[in-house]
């Protein structure tokens, strides 16, 4: 079984959580000033890398917190788990 | 605040038994508790220690026992205490004159959970038949505690002490399965009670 690593808990069994799809998405601050497309861009459009992903997930049978992990989409592996709010540790180097 | 205080009856799910510690596997349901989920910023914790003598020191997937009570922390600001049955009134005025003044939410949920005692030697191994936690000593020592999932049901999994008991708290409306898949699981290591 995959073991996901919480913030808050460990490591522990992936049937625990769910996804909450791409972290750092900034929901704009005033979103009646933007045009459709500006609006469409932060409604529907995601990076969907192959390689490191940050992605917010939801420790929901264990501790109940969201936090942020960076997943590689291709090996499906974990190589770190940080609290919401925290800086991605591999800032910078997104996308490789 | 709260407005309405008494104890409101309700048959328990599953009728009440006690651990026999001498067979393999001893699948008890225990009687009725005082519980309550207590919220609280981990800040607020760590400057009041206790609230109507639960302790609220320990660490994240803790469980401190002392007589009759439990506090189980199951995340950074929330708590899962547990006393007797008939103290609950009186436990949640005590925690709310300790934490006045403070940033909290105390909800009673005596009767949305039932608890059943998995004991015996062969616990963990019926235990692990449908959580996917390590459970040996070194990974869940006595004093831990925390939510999980046991086959298709959500449990707040406790061991309170040293010896093999561990107490599985489910939603009322899920006792019936868990029960059942506990029971289920321990027929493999022979006759049980
Ligand atoms: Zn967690």
């Amino acid at each position: 079984m995959l073991l996901v690593n919480c913030p808050y808990c460990g490591a522990r069994p992936e049937i625990e959580f769910r996804c909450g799809g791409e972290a750092h998405i900034a929901r704009p601050v005033q979103p009646s000033a933007l045009d459709d497309e500006a609006w469409a861009e932060h409604l529907y459009f995601r990076t969907n890398p192959k390689g490191t992903h940050a992605e917010r997930w939801l420790h929901v049978h264990g501790c109940g917190r969201w936090f942020n992990a960076l997943r590689d989409t291709v090996s499906d592996a974990f190589t770190a788990s940080y609290t919401m709010g925290e800086q991605r540790p591999d800032a910078g180097k997104e996308g490789e | 605040m709260r407005e309405t205080l008494g104890v409101a009856w309700r048959d328990l799910v599953l009728p009440a038994k006690v651990p026999d510690l001498e067979v393999p596997t001893s699948i008890a349901a225990m009687g009725a508790c005082a519980r309550f989920s207590l919220r609280l910023p981990s800040a607020q914790a760590r400057a009041v220690d206790q609230a109507g003598g639960f302790a609220l020191s320990g660490g994240v997937n803790s469980a401190i026992t002392s007589g009759g009570s439990i506090s189980a922390r199951l995340g950074p600001d929330e708590w899962l205490l547990i006393g007797p049955e008939e103290q609950g009134d009186a436990l949640s005025q005590a925690i709310e004159v300790d934490l006045d003044g403070r940033f909290f939410s105390l909800v009673d949920v005596s009767h949305r959970n039932a608890a059943i005692a998995v004991a015996g030697r062969e616990a963990r191994a019926v235990l692990n038949a449908g959580i996917a936690l390590d459970l040996d000593d070194a990974a869940f020592p006595p004093g831990s505690a925390t939510r999980t999932l046991l086959g298709k049901a959500e449990i707040v999994l406790i061991r309170p002490g040293a010896e093999c008991v561990y107490w599985v708290e489910c939603w009322r409306s899920f006792a019936a399965y868990v029960h059942g898949f506990l029971m289920e699981a321990a027929r493999e290591f022979g006759p049980h009670r």
